[in-house]
């Protein structure tokens, strides 16, 4: 819980000394509440108030990384529920369950996943190591071992847990084994081996009750497995435990989460899916599906991207040339701003409409039209600029250039700057472009 | 230190608005904790889930869905099909070849083809029109009408024409309408003042604030969501009380992944998954922001949503 700066100012030696740099111990503690300074710059402060400051200025949520080298992850360190009050700062990962009998056939699907959406590598994150038994359990550690993805040995025996931590620790895996009966030993082996200890328990006080008694062990690199017995329990957990850490000020469940949705709805793809999806939504850090094809990819990947961006900072699309619908050099040209919502929604409708176009993003600063227009981001200076240094007309043989409906303006401009293009004015509202695009042809 | 519950539970409530009649009417809102909270306090109704068909009849293109239908010949057999798939709570008529830029079918013509859904199902009936603002105006005007009685949804009021719909609708023949914004919490709140400043009830209409596939653009939808839950129940805000129904089958089943074939791109794998992927997907992400009834296509869809939610109550 944030401290208000009056808090603060009872804590500090109200003597103005201004050897801070502040001119009153009010003004600091003021600077000290909001974040710009820290509570050590006062030389005065007795260590019991500094303490109590620490304490008490500390993140509401751990931020915890896990992984090594391409597979290194930060997870957790939220301070918001909801995106709109600031942002969500770590994104969620996605990881499929692999067991010993199925490696063999699942990790080449697993690796099938790989590909670019709006300047991010989407691949399955984690790979979440179900137990058996010890033997076929380590065969399974080497065999997932230095894919560059992150490992969960999902694991309660500590012996098995022991033996492949010593395989793979350098790896920095996630071992997600500690019960309300097994803590002690699993959390000296999670010590032992320096990684992060996922916790789960039969029900949600349990689960709170366990971590207390692990972080009273001195150890805080945790996880907490919500998953439960069902999935209303697994929604239920997942909520109640970051709302409790970033809202009620409990420390105790102000960890990461996991929630494995293949075990609340076994055997059906599109159940785990819909699952998946609220996860991402509400409160599951580490997802974990039994399979990730492209149909699921799809979604998923993209939610989490959109969910995940800072709503002060909108997504952009690289500029550059976009063949759509098998579009080659005689194509027409096509043209809007680089803001990601705006691409999507006119790249859609002219892939809708089937008329092979080479749409053209120039940096428009990531507005959309209307903003990016006002702005000057989008000009007919921005715009034949981006078709001189892209060099499109060595590139393309079509003189025609569509713009957008709302920057009709710019077309006088642009025949001015542009010579021997025409430029063609495109409706107002993407949904008339299917239409537009057809008749155009 | 046990754990210690801090359940939110608001003195504000959501509007419940019945859409049909008699023994299958549907329950619309109600709740007073946030989206299926029920560690919080218990749900009130159930999210309901309506499965779209046009007046063409359905998607062909789709084998599932060609095949569940297969064997319903005429509208009315299509209709009630869509009504048998487990899990769905209402039918959705959607009314896409009466747009002038389309089809153009008559206001007669769409009349009949309403006439008869309704006659073939005994769940309600949503009705969405061509997104033509004119030609939308006159068909709700006509199908309020045809449709008296059978206390039917309008899909949608917007800025341009909620004058015409709500007065056609909902004053001469007191069925329900939706008010129609485009993501965004004050626009959602206007449209709902002008709605109820010409004295319609809040048991009168919903909303649909928006929707987008998962990927595009959905995080404007989600903290429209979002905002809009918890101003009506924090902040008690009557403006924004109105349940919500969120269109997901006409966003998820026309973005790239559901339209795009197997053949040009391979390693995607069957179309069909890929769309039912991306509706289940939206369409639990709209719920988990509030939505208090969604609108389906795939009878797949249907049912995964169904278990979902069945779970969750």
């Amino acid at each position: 819980m944030a401290l208000k700066g009056i808090d603060i100012f009872k804590l500090t030696p109200k003597t103005n000394c201004k050897e801070c740099g502040n001119p009153t111990c009010m003004a600091f503690a003021m600077k000290v509440a909001q974040g710009s300074v820290t509570i050590d710059k006062c030389p005065h402060m007795s260590a019991e108030a500094i303490a109590k400051l620490s304490e008490a200025t500390a993140p509401p949520m751990k931020a915890v990384k896990v992984g090594a080298g391409e597979s290194e992850f930060s997870l957790g360190g939220e301070t918001v529920l909801f995106r709109h009050d600031k942002t969500f700062v770590s994104h969620n990962l996605f990881g499929v369950n692999v067991c010993s009998g199925c490696a063999d056939s699942k990790l080449p699907e697993i690796e099938k996943i790989d590909y670019e959406r709006i300047g991010e590598r989407m691949r399955v994150d984690a790979l979440n190591l179900k137990f058996s038994d010890k033997d076929s359990y380590l065969d399974l550690v080497k065999k997932t071992m230095g894919k560059g993805r992150l490992l969960i040995l999902d694991c309660k025996d500590a012996d098995a847990a022991k033996a492949a931590l010593d395989l793979c620790k350098a790896e920095k895996p996630i071992l997600n084994g500690a019960t309300p009966d097994n803590y002690k030993e699993m959390t000296e082996i999670a010590k032992a081996a320096g990684v992060v200890l996922g916790v789960s328990a039969p029900d949600i006080d349990a689960l709170h009750n366990t971590v207390e008694a692990i972080e009273g062990l001195g150890y805080k690199e945790l996880i907490l497995d919500v998953t439960g017995g069902s999935i209303k329990e697994a929604y239920a957990n997942a909520i109640q435990v970051r709302r409790a850490a970033l809202k009620g000020g409990d420390r105790t469940f102000g960890y990461p989460s996991i929630v494995n949705v293949a075990k609340v709805a076994e055997g059906d793809t599109a159940l785990q899916t819909a699952l998946a999806s609220m996860f991402v939504i509400k409160y599951g850090s580490i997802i974990i599906l039994d399979s990730m094809t492209y149909a699921q990819a799809l979604p998923l990947y993209g939610l989490r991207q959109n969910i995940f961006t800072n709503p002060q900072k909108p997504m952009k699309v690289e500029p550059g040339i976009y063949p759509l619908n098998g579009a080659d050099e005689n194509s027409v040209c096509a043209t809007t701003v680089d803001f990601a919502l705006t691409y999507f929604v006119v790249s859609g409708e002219l892939e809708r409409s089937g008329v092979p176009c080479n749409f053209l993003i120039s940096d428009a600063g990531g507005y959309s039209v209307l903003t990016a227009w006002a702005a000057g981001k989008f000009s007919a200076g921005s715009i034949s600029k981006f078709i001189k240094e892209y060099d499109i007309e060595s590139k393309i043989k079509s003189r025609t250039l569509i713009i957008p409906g709302k920057a009709a303006v710019l077309k006088g401009e642009l025949e001015e700057k542009l010579p021997g293009w025409t430029i063609v004015v495109a409706p107002n509202d993407a949904t008339g472009l299917v239409k537009f695009m057809k008749d155009y042809k | 230190m046990a754990f210690k519950r801090t359940p939110q539970v608001f003195s504000a409530s959501i509007n419940e608005v019945v859409i049909g009649t008699g023994d299958k009417a549907v329950t619309l809102g109600g709740a007073n904790t946030f989206p299926l909270y029920t560690f919080d306090g218990k749900a009130k109704n159930k999210v309901a889930i309506g499965v779209e068909i046009f007046d063409h009849g359905v998607d062909t293109s789709v084998p599932g869905i060609a095949e569940y239908y297969s064997g319903a010949e005429g509208i009315g057999a299509i209709a009630k099909k869509a009504s048998q798939i487990p899990g769905a709570d209402f039918v959705v008529l959607s009314l896409e070849g009466a747009d002038p830029n389309g089809e153009n079918k008559s206001v007669e013509e769409c009349a009949a083809i309403a006439k008869e859904v309704a006659g073939a199902i005994d769940c309600p009936l949503v009705i969405e029109g061509c997104k033509n603002i004119e030609k939308d105006s006159q068909l709700f005007e006509k199908l309020a009408e045809v449709l008296a009685g059978k206390n039917v949804l309008f899909v949608s009021a917007r800025e341009e024409d909620y004058k015409r719909v709500a007065a056609a609708a909902v004053m001469a023949y007191k069925q329900k309408i939706s008010a129609e914004s485009a993501v965004d919490i004050n626009l959602a709140k206007q449209l709902n003042v002008l709605i109820s400043q010409m004295g319609i009830q809040p048991q009168s209409y919903v909303m649909n604030v928006g929707s987008a596939a998962a990927g595009y653009g959905y995080e404007y939808v989600a903290s429209t969501l979002d905002r809009v839950r918890s101003a009506a129940l924090e902040q008690n805000d009557a403006m924004l009380q109105m349940p919500i129904i969120t269109p997901v089958a006409s966003e998820a089943w026309s973005v790239k992944e559901a339209i795009v074939s197997e053949e040009d791109v391979p390693e995607w794998g069957p179309r069909e998954e890929r769309g039912i992927a991306m509706e289940v997907s939206t369409a639990a992400s709209v719920i988990a922001g509030g939505a208090d009834a969604v609108i389906l296509r795939h009878p797949k869809s249907v049912e995964t949503i169904a278990r979902l939610v069945a779970a969750l109550m």
